[in-house]
Formats: structure tokens, C-alpha cells, sequence
């Protein structure tokens, strides 16, 4: 008798499932109970960020960024801001410079913290996520006591950021950095020797080094992979490269090495939290340069100069060079760039905004072929994706 | 760093001559032009040779000139890990231009391409899977253009009496206002009715 030909099972799993971080729809394509092919169907949440941005002045396109990546919210504006300055040539106080990598590695924490304990949810464990949650919430305590929003905060600004810290802060995050690493300990007794997540995670979505190359891998994903890169020791930023911090690298390139990576960097955010704390310097946040930043209140209230500078800076803007720059940064997701392009006017030519997420994700098919079902929401939680930024 | 960039430019200017043309430095970035004939050439060369090593494709995107006659410049932003360098590939295409896949030589192209499609309309040719990929299901036009209207042309709402999701053209309660601020005053160096300051000014000169 020939043999029957089965016709692959299509599955549809999402748009609305809580394992698929967002509005993930993937098509599945099954064999019993292996994934033949994934096909990501995106686009759900685009709001059309990039066109929104062209629209604007380059001021009223910072908002936009906080959007992109919701669990991580200020990074995404460090590459805007950094590629703004770099067409300008400012250059930003030292003051900004440390408040700004003080702020990009609580968001690092914020992000490592919701995607770890969210994929250990996915796997079966409930409990980390409940402890998490509890220290995001004293970070975005952090972010409303510094700029009045737990979230969208639009605190850095071209020129620096837009307040200096109010008193008492550092003092508070420092107390923080020596309570936190214990939370990260007790997480990793609930998780790294755990049988269950051992054999959900262990061997599964391998990539090696030259096939990360290939897909466009960056940051933990990257990282896991064996390949120690990091741009914020290699193409250094702000103050990156006065402080002392190790760039964790896994060996496998699976969903656990992925996890550890990203254990790893909490501990080594919170050391570069303190080197920050113990070095900020004094100084101004923002460049005294009134076509960019605004002047200070009470300036506006004896100084026509003054007023007449805050009311063009709020309606017209500033004027940026024509030229184009590509200026990326890591976040805690990896490689988030910025290409933009600049005609000489107050708005945006064109900015493209290079998201890690929808690099990641595009990889999905690659990484869940051959894989069970089961295994597919592993990978996705690994790979930690944010709809924000995938569909901007 | 700059004279390494400006080095390595024109290091793939003269391997692949008439194929990559006018390598520039600017802003500490490099950037070459090329044609979509040879990017495919130009983009594996990049890759494997020992000097360039950019094994990674960072970012494809594009920009619309509507004013050009190849109104869209495609830009490949790629990153060598070995040597910390970027590099920035463009080429000009209008709509009718078939641009060379580049899925062949880096597989994170595949998702780029498939946005480049749906935002510009820029065809590449002989990519695996050339669907839309961040529009709606069934969406027309493409949005990244610049003469693409910022509110679009339909509007979606839930239709009570059909029970489903209707397409409606879009009504905008009142015109779409695009405010110019641009100051008719910046850079006007003498500005009428100041013919004294003007005078002044020379007289301080001379």
C-alpha cells in the first residue's frame, strides 16, 4: 500500500495569547507536534512611528521613542538624542553624560528583569515574576522621581536631560544596588538549577556565532552565542568607557546561555549603577546653548533674550544640519540604531529606527524548526521581543 | 579611526572598480555608492574579505526623494565585528528598478526587504517571500512615501448593524494642518530697516 501523504497542520497561534508578548501572530505550520515552519505575522500594533516622526520637530519626536519598547522606555531615545547631538556637534557635560548611563542601566535592569522572570513564567514558574515585579516597581519609582512619569518619561533630551536629579535620589538607588543583588540571587536558587526550566530551556533554539552573524543577532542574543560584543565597550558612548564593567558571554547559544547572559549583565548593571553613583560629577545636565535647550525658568522672567529663545525652541525648533548619521547603542534588547537623515530644517528627513526585536523575531523560523510547539513559546520568551519596536 | 575609515574606502573602491564609486567620510562615517548590479557582488565581497569582515547586515532601509529622478536611495548599513568598523552601502532605484535580493548573502535582509516593499514599493527581485509585512492584511499603497498623506486614505471602525470591521475613506473633522515654523527671519543677516547697524558694522571693520 503507498504510503498516505498527511497534509501539514496549520496552527494559529495568536494574535491575543499571553505567551506571545504582545500581538504576535504565528502561523504554525505542524507534524503532529513538530513545527515544520513558523511564519510571524507582524504589523499589528504599527502606528506608523517613522512616518509620525517625519511630521514633527526633532523635539516633539522624543515622545515617540519611550513608545517603541515599553518595558525599557529611555534607551530608546539615547540613539535619537546621541544622533541629533552628533549632526549638531554638541557636546554633552559630564554631569548629563553619567545621569544618562546611571538611567540606561536601570532600564537595562527593568528590562532583564521583565523578560527573565516573563520567560520563566512561560516555562512554568510562576513565582519570579511575582518577585520582580516588586523591584521594577521601585526602578519606575526611580524614573517618576526624575522626570514625573513611571514609564514615559522623555528624559533625555538633545543637549543632556531634562532635569538634574532631585536630592536625596542617589542616595536612595545606591541603597537599592545593595539590596538588589540578593533578589537576583534568590531568583537564580528558584531558576538556574531547576529541572523543569533545565529541560525547557537547555538545547533548545541553539544559533551558533556564524549563523547569529547571519541573522543579524545583537546584545544577549548575540552574547549567548559565544560572541563577546558589546557596544558599549566597542563603540563606546557617553561614559562607557571610564567605567569598569565585564561583558558576560554564553557558550551554547540556547535559551538558558540566554538567560544566564542576561542574569549576568543585571549583576554587572548594578556595578556600573554604583560606579556612577560614587563618580557624578557636578555640573550642569544640559548645554548652555539656548537654540537647543531651553533656558531656565527663572531666566524667562527677566530676560526678553530669554523668552524669545524657549517660545522659538517650543514652536519652531532647532535647526539641524543637512547630513545623515547611523548611531546605535546598546540596549538591553541589543543593537537599537537610529539612521537619520537631516535636510537642514526643524524636522526629521527621514529616521529610521533599527529595533533589535524585529531582527530577532525574524528569526523565528530558523530558530523553531524542528522544534515541538511547546518549545516555540521557550524561544519566543527568550528572545525577548516587544511589539512596540518590532512594528513601531 | 577616521584615516581608517577613509583607508578601507578606498581599499573596496579599488578592489571593485566601477562598481563601488566615491567612497566619503563624513561625520566619522563611511559611505559608498554603488549600483543594483553589483550589490550583490559588492555586499559578499564586503563579507568575506579579511580586511572588511562585515558579517553582519545591521540595517536596510530606504529614503524617498521625491524631486530625483531615481527617487529612492536604498541604504545597507553593515557592521564588522573583527575590525569595529560600519560601512554604509546606497544605491538609487526608482519604482521601476528591480533591486537584487541581498537574502542570499545576509539572511536578516529578508525581513528588511519585506518592509522596504511594503513602505516604498521597491521591488527586489528574486527575494524568497515579498509579502507586506507591517501594513494590514490587504492594505494599498505605501505609506513611507512622501507623497503618502499622513492620516492615509481609509479609516477602520467596528461596524455595529454588520457585526465586523468596515474600510471607510477618511473624513478628518478639520483639514490636516501642517504648521510651518520655519523663522523667514534666521540667517537674514540685514534685515530692512536696519541700514544704520549695517553702516555701524562696517565702520567697525574698517
Amino acid at each position: 500500500m503507498a504510503e498516505a501523504q498527511i497534509k501539514p497542520l496549520t496552527l494559529n497561534f495568536g494574535p491575543q495569547h499571553p505567551a506571545a508578548h504582545g500581538v504576535l501572530r504565528l502561523v504554525l505550520e505542524m507534524d503532529g507536534e513538530v513545527i515544520e515552519r513558523a511564519d510571524p505575522h507582524i504589523g499589528l500594533l504599527h502606528r506608523g512611528t517613522e512616518k509620525l516622526i517625519e511630521y514633527k520637530t526633532y523635539l516633539q519626536a522624543v515622545p515617540y521613542f519611550d513608545r517603541l519598547d515599553y518595558t525599557a522606555p529611555m534607551v530608546q531615545v539615547h540613539p535619537f538624542v546621541l544622533a541629533i547631538e552628533k549632526l549638531m556637534g554638541i557636546a554633552v557635560p559630564k554631569r548629563a553624560q553619567y545621569i544618562r548611563v546611571l538611567y540606561s542601566e536601570i532600564t537595562r535592569l527593568m528590562n532583564h528583569i521583565l523578560n527573565v522572570t516573563a520567560f520563566a513564567i512561560d516555562v512554568g514558574a510562576m513565582t519570579p515574576l511575582l518577585w520582580g515585579f516588586e523591584q521594577r516597581e521601585k526602578l519606575l519609582e526611580f524614573y517618576e522621581r526624575v522626570s514625573g512619569a513611571r514609564m514615559h518619561a522623555a528624559y533625555f533630551r538633545p543637549g543632556g536631560v531634562h532635569q538634574d536629579l532631585p536630592a536625596g535620589l542617589l542616595e536612595d538607588i545606591g541603597r537599592f544596588c545593595k539590596s538588589f543583588p540578593k533578589v537576583i540571587d534568590d531568583i537564580e536558587t528558584l531558576l538556574t538549577d531547576n529541572r523543569i526550566f533545565r529541560q525547557r530551556t537547555v538545547d533548545i533554539g541553539v544559533v551558533g556565532a556564524e549563523e547569529a552573524f547571519d541573522l543579524g543577532f545583537s546584545g544577549p542574543m548575540l552574547r549567548a552565542s559565544g560572541v563577546a560584543w558589546d557596544l558599549r565597550r566597542a563603540q563606546s558612548y557617553e561614559c562607557y568607557d571610564e567605567l569598569d564593567f565585564q561583558i558576560p558571554v554564553g557558550k551554547n547559544g540556547d535559551c538558558f546561555d540566554r538567560y544566564m547572559v542576561r542574569m549576568a549583565e543585571m549583576r554587572q548593571s548594578v556595578k556600573i549603577i554604583e560606579q556612577c553613583i560614587e563618580r557624578m560629577p557636578e555640573g550642569p545636565v544640559l548645554v548652555p546653548n539656548h537654540k537647543v535647550t531651553p533656558p531656565k525658568r527663572g531666566e524667562m522672567k527677566r530676560s526678553m533674550e530669554a523668552l524669545i529663545q524657549h517660545f522659538k525652541l517650543y514652536t519652531e525648533g532647532f535647526h539641524v544640519p543637512p547630513g545623515e548619521t547611523y548611531t546605535a547603542i546598546e540596549a538591553p534588547k541589543g543593537e537599537i540604531g537610529v539612521y537619520l537623515v537631516s535636510d537642514g530644517t526643524n524636522r526629521p528627513y527621514r529616521c529610521k529606527i533599527r529595533t533589535p526585536a524585529f531582527v530577532h523575531l525574524s528569526a523565528m523560523d530558523r530558530l523553531c524548526r524542528g522544534h515541538m510547539l511547546a518549545d516555540s513559546v521557550a524561544i519566543m520568551g527568550a528572545l525577548d521581543i516587544v511589539f512596540g519596536e518590532v512594528d513601531r | 579611526m577616521n584615516q581608517a575609515l577613509i583607508d578601507l574606502g578606498e581599499y573596496v573602491a579599488a578592489a571593485l572598480p566601477g562598481e563601488v564609486s566615491e567612497p566619503r567620510v563624513a561625520l566619522d562615517e563611511l559611505a559608498v555608492w554603488t549600483e543594483p548590479g553589483s550589490v550583490i557582488k559588492l555586499l559578499t565581497f564586503l563579507r568575506d574579505d579579511q580586511n572588511c569582515q562585515f558579517k553582519e547586515l545591521v540595517d536596510l532601509t530606504a529614503v524617498d526623494y521625491p524631486e530625483r529622478e531615481k527617487r529612492f536611495e536604498v541604504v545597507y548599513n553593515l557592521l564588522s565585528l573583527k575590525h569595529n568598523q560600519r560601512i554604509r552601502v546606497k544605491l538609487a532605484a526608482d519604482e521601476q528598478t528591480q533591486v537584487p535580493s541581498v537574502t542570499t548573502v545576509y539572511s536578516s535582509a529578508n525581513w528588511y526587504e519585506r518592509e522596504v516593499w511594503d513602505m516604498y514599493g521597491l521591488f527586489f527581485s528574486d527575494h524568497p517571500d515579498l509579502r507586506r509585512i507591517l501594513t494590514d492584511y490587504g492594505f494599498e499603497g505605501h505609506p513611507l512615501r512622501k507623497d503618502f498623506p499622513l492620516t492615509g486614505y481609509v479609516e477602520v471602525r467596528y461596524d455595529e448593524d454588520s457585526k465586523r470591521v468596515v474600510y471607510e475613506p477618511v473624513k478628518l473633522a478639520q483639514e490636516f494642518r501642517s504648521f510651518d515654523f520655519t523663522s523667514p527671519w534666521e540667517g537674514m543677516l540685514h534685515p530692512p530697516g536696519d541700514e544704520k547697524a549695517q553702516e555701524t558694522e562696517e565702520g567697525d571693520e574698517a
